[in-house]
Formats: structure tokens, sequence, C-alpha cells
């Protein structure tokens, strides 16, 4: 008797209005739904709905690609928990660190996470690459997909670059020194670099004058980067993600010729 | 036998697809947690490094980039500062780009095999693997103050003696004025592109045929041919600084190589 009951609140809820302008399609296991799944799915229908036996196994895939895109949400996730606490003025972003890091609930967490997801996404989209090279997936009609990869590849390497400054510490101002000094020696654009003299680059007007905001690396550069960070880079990187994907969409995993 | 083998071949042939949902679906949600999982015990267990406060008139010794460059950073102790942090990187990845387009061995396609491709895995292994990997790894566990090397168990000696004994490639043999010196430092530059693309494509030749050569196309053979003496010149040159402590081999007033 209860269980009838039951069945017909189910039956009410699953046949009512509300329900059926949400959900399209019923989850019996027929091969219709299967498809449905995925294609009336937004976020599923990244994936064809059916793809090659081997493409699934993870000796082929190392799932390495995913496990990038993975690594890219939680730190969009994390990333966005820590927007709410930290400032990118050169005065505050320290202590916010540590008022972070102290007084926050799950502060040190987040942090711990964002900072080791991106890491691990720098490590995954290398191996991401290799293993694409080795199953040889960037031949035709792959082409492209390979260089939207590549860019991909360098877009992730900068996310992490200007997110390294941001904690204001001295391992942070040092190694975007180090790093952004390669901008200063640029042929003809920095101003450390050769030719520059028929440029007239200086160093407060030249490549990495640009990428800092000045001279020498300061608030300024506080700011430029953290929007670099939070902004500029995750929407390109966005975009060049759903090219990347509708590519693999459209062409399908690669596979031998069957 | 060979009949049931034969049928039980042919329909994994013909039906070859499966549906997403839930084939592959699974697995990504499967290995997401899993992943997930260790990473939050990871972030449980180690802290983020937080350093004292940015102070730009306190530099460390060393100053490293963040450990992705620092097969970069390795880089510059054999050559410029424009060569090492822009040239090459640029050139990595334009290099990257151009794979699939000067790679046209229509076999490996989807599939893991190293004898159909052997050149192209090797190449890809000794830039990846050799250079970029294990620059990044001398750079970040066997370099310190000074970019001094020093084994990892070792003392961090700030104070480290090391005799600055490197000469220019031009001066070594001999040559002590400077227009010399350069037009000689040029005609090595020169010399080893001209030779090693020669032999490269001897080589090519050698190995797969003229036939081969003759469908790879002029444009194709010198881009790859030009990528790979490129990336060959970072062993070239670590060899001739470790074994002879040659510093540069062209000096102008411009550029040095």
């Amino acid at each position: 008797m209860a269980l009838n009951k039951w069945e017909e609140i189910k039956k009410d809820i699953v046949e009512s209005h509300v329900w059926r302008a949400i959900f399209r399609h019923g989850y019996e296991d027929t091969p219709r739904n299967r498809v449905l799944m995925v294609t009336a799915n937004v976020w599923l229908h990244l994936h064809p709905a059916k793809v090659r036996r081997h493409g699934v196994r993870m000796r082929f895939t190392w799932c390495m690609g995913g496990l990038t895109f993975l690594m890219f949400l939680m730190t969009v996730i994390t990333g966005i928990y820590l927007m709410f606490y930290y400032r990118p003025v050169a005065e505050y972003a320290y202590a916010d660190m540590k008022y972070l890091e102290f007084d926050m609930p799950f502060g040190m967490l987040m942090r711990n996470m964002h900072r080791w997801a991106a890491h691990a996404m720098v490590v995954f989209v290398w191996l991401h690459m290799f293993r694409v090279f080795l199953t040889g997936s960037y031949k035709p009609p792959r082409e492209f997909n390979w260089i939207v990869g590549v860019l991909l590849l360098v877009l992730t390497l900068l996310l992490s670059f200007t997110g390294y400054l941001l904690p204001w510490d001295q391992l942070s101002i040092w190694a975007v020194t180090v790093g952004s000094n390669m901008a200063r020696a640029s042929p003809l654009l920095g101003h450390e670099g050769p030719f520059h003299e028929l440029v007239g680059a200086n160093p407060i007007y030249d490549a990495r004058a640009f990428l800092f905001g000045g001279g020498e690396i300061g608030p300024h550069t506080l700011l430029r980067f953290y929007i670099l960070h939070c902004i500029f880079i995750p929407l390109v990187a966005s975009l060049l993600m759903a090219v990347h994907f509708w590519r693999i969409r459209r062409d399908g995993f690669s596979g031998p010729s069957l | 036998m060979a009949e049931v083998a034969q049928e039980k071949k042919k329909p994994v042939q013909i039906d070859d697809k499966i549906h997403t949902w839930p084939h592959l679906v699974r697995n990504e949600f499967l290995v997401a947690i899993f992943v997930t999982v260790v990473l939050v015990i990871w972030s449980v267990g180690i802290d983020a490094p937080l350093e004292e406060p940015a102070n730009p008139t306190r530099t460390p010794n060393p100053s490293k980039a963040p450990w992705y460059f620092l097969g970069l950073q390795e880089m510059l102790v054999y050559f410029d500062p424009w060569h090492a942090g822009v040239v090459l990187p640029t050139l990595i990845i334009v290099g990257l780009m151009m794979i699939p387009f000067i790679d046209i061995n229509p076999n490996g396609n989807g599939y893991y095999t190293f004898k159909e491709r052997k050149y192209e895995i090797l190449t890809f292994f000794l830039g990846f693997h050799v250079l970029w990997v294990s620059m990044i790894i001398i750079g970040t566990f066997f370099r310190g103050p000074g970019w001094n090397l020093f084994w990892p168990w070792q003392h961090w000696d700030p104070h480290k003696v090391v005799a600055l004994t490197n000469v220019d490639l031009p001066y070594l043999l001999g040559f002590r004025d400077y227009r010399w010196s350069a037009v000689f430092g040029l005609f090595c530059v020169l010399a080893y592109f001209v030779v090693g693309i020669g032999l490269f494509h001897a080589w090519v030749i050698r190995v797969k045929g003229k036939e081969f050569m003759q469908r790879w196309g002029p444009v194709r053979f010198a881009i790859t041919a030009f990528l790979f003496i490129t990336m060959l010149s970072l062993p070239v040159k670590m060899f001739l600084r470790l074994a002879f402590n040659v510093k540069y081999i062209l000096v102008t007033p411009w550029i040095n190589i």
C-alpha cells in the first residue's frame, strides 16, 4: 500500500508541468535515452554521442586532457573563493594572504588547492601533449586542434605565471622578475635586447614596461597581473577550450582506421 | 579455428562505436572524483609556500623563475637572454605548431606505435624529455647561489669560488682582432647550419629514401631541418661550454651567440 502511494507521488512529480519543462526525457536505459543524455545536456554535449571503443580506454587517453580541464575548473572555483578575500593592492595583498590563511574558513585549504591544482594543470597539459604526440592524434584531420592545443599550453603557463605574483611575497616578486627579464631582452622591443636603439626602447618604455605597467615591478604590476590572471587569460583560454572541445566532438576521437 | 577467430573479429570491426553515456561519462566521473580526492588530501597535507613580504631591495640568491620556466632560465647559462629567453621559446612554440604540417607520415594516426614512426618519436623525446624536462630538473634541484651547480644534499655556500675561465671560441683559436673574430664567429654559425642541414638531408635520404624526400618537399624539409638543427644547437653549445669553456661563438657589439 505504502509503496503504491510513493509510486503515485513520484508519478505526480515527474509528470508535472514543471518537471517536464526541466527534464525532457526519462531515465530508462534505452539507446535513444543514452544519446539524449549527451545531446540534450549542455555540459555533456561537449562529447560526441558515441565514441570509438578504444577511445574510452584509459591506457589510450591517460585521461590527461579531461584532467587538465578538471584542474582548470578547480582553480576557477577555488580562485573565486580567494577573490572574495584578496585585494590586488601592494599595501594589502600580503596581509590579505595572511588573513586568508589564518582567519578565513577553509582559506588555507582553498589556497593550497588553487596552487597545487595550477601546478598539476601544467604537468597534465604536458602529459596530454605527450600522449597526443605518441598516438599521432594531431594527424589529419586534427592538425588545427593541435595548434589550438599549443596555444592552450602557452596560456596555461601564462595563467600560472601571472598567478605566481599575486601573494606579493619574496618568492613571487623575484620569480616574476626573473621570468620577465626575458621581455627586457627581446630583440628590438626590450631595452637590453639587441638593436633596441633602432626602436628607441628604454627602461620605462619597452616590452617589459608594457608587461609591468612601469619600469620596475610594483603596485601597477600587481594590478595588471591580477586582471590578466583573473579575467583576461581565463576568458581567452575558455574560448580556445570551446574550440578545442568542439573540434574533438566534430572529428571524433582519433583511432586506427577500420 | 580460423573461422571462429574471423567471426569474433568481424563484428568488433564493423560496430566499433559505443555510447558516450554511460561508458565514457562513467570513466570521467570516477577519475574526476579520484583526482579531486587526491588533490584535497594533498592540499590538507602540504601548504602552499608563502615567504616574507615582497621587498624589491632584497634580492634573494638564487632568484629562480617558477619551476616550469626553469628550463629557459637554465638555457641562460649557455645563451644570451635575447636568444635563450625570447628567440628559442618562440621557436619552440612555433615548432610545436608546425608538427602536424611537417609530419606527413600517415601511419600511427590514433594508436600507439614506435616502429611505424621511430624518428618522429625519438625527435620529440629528445626535445621534450632530454632537453626540456632535464633542464627543468637541473634548474630546480642542482642550481644554488650564483646559479652555481650544487648537489641537492650539498650546503648552498654563497661564497663558493668558481673560476671564470670561459673564453670566446675565436679567442681560443688565436684570433685577437675583433673584426676577424666576428667574421670567424659568423662563419662558424653559418657553417654549423649549412653543414647541419646538409647532414640532415643526407640522413633523411638514407633512412627514408629519395622518394620520401620528394613527397616531403623543399619547404617542409627546410623548416624541419632548421628547427632540428636549432634544437641541437643547445646540446652542442652545452658540450662546447663544459668541455672547452667556450663562452660565445659569435661575438659582435650587437649580438653574441
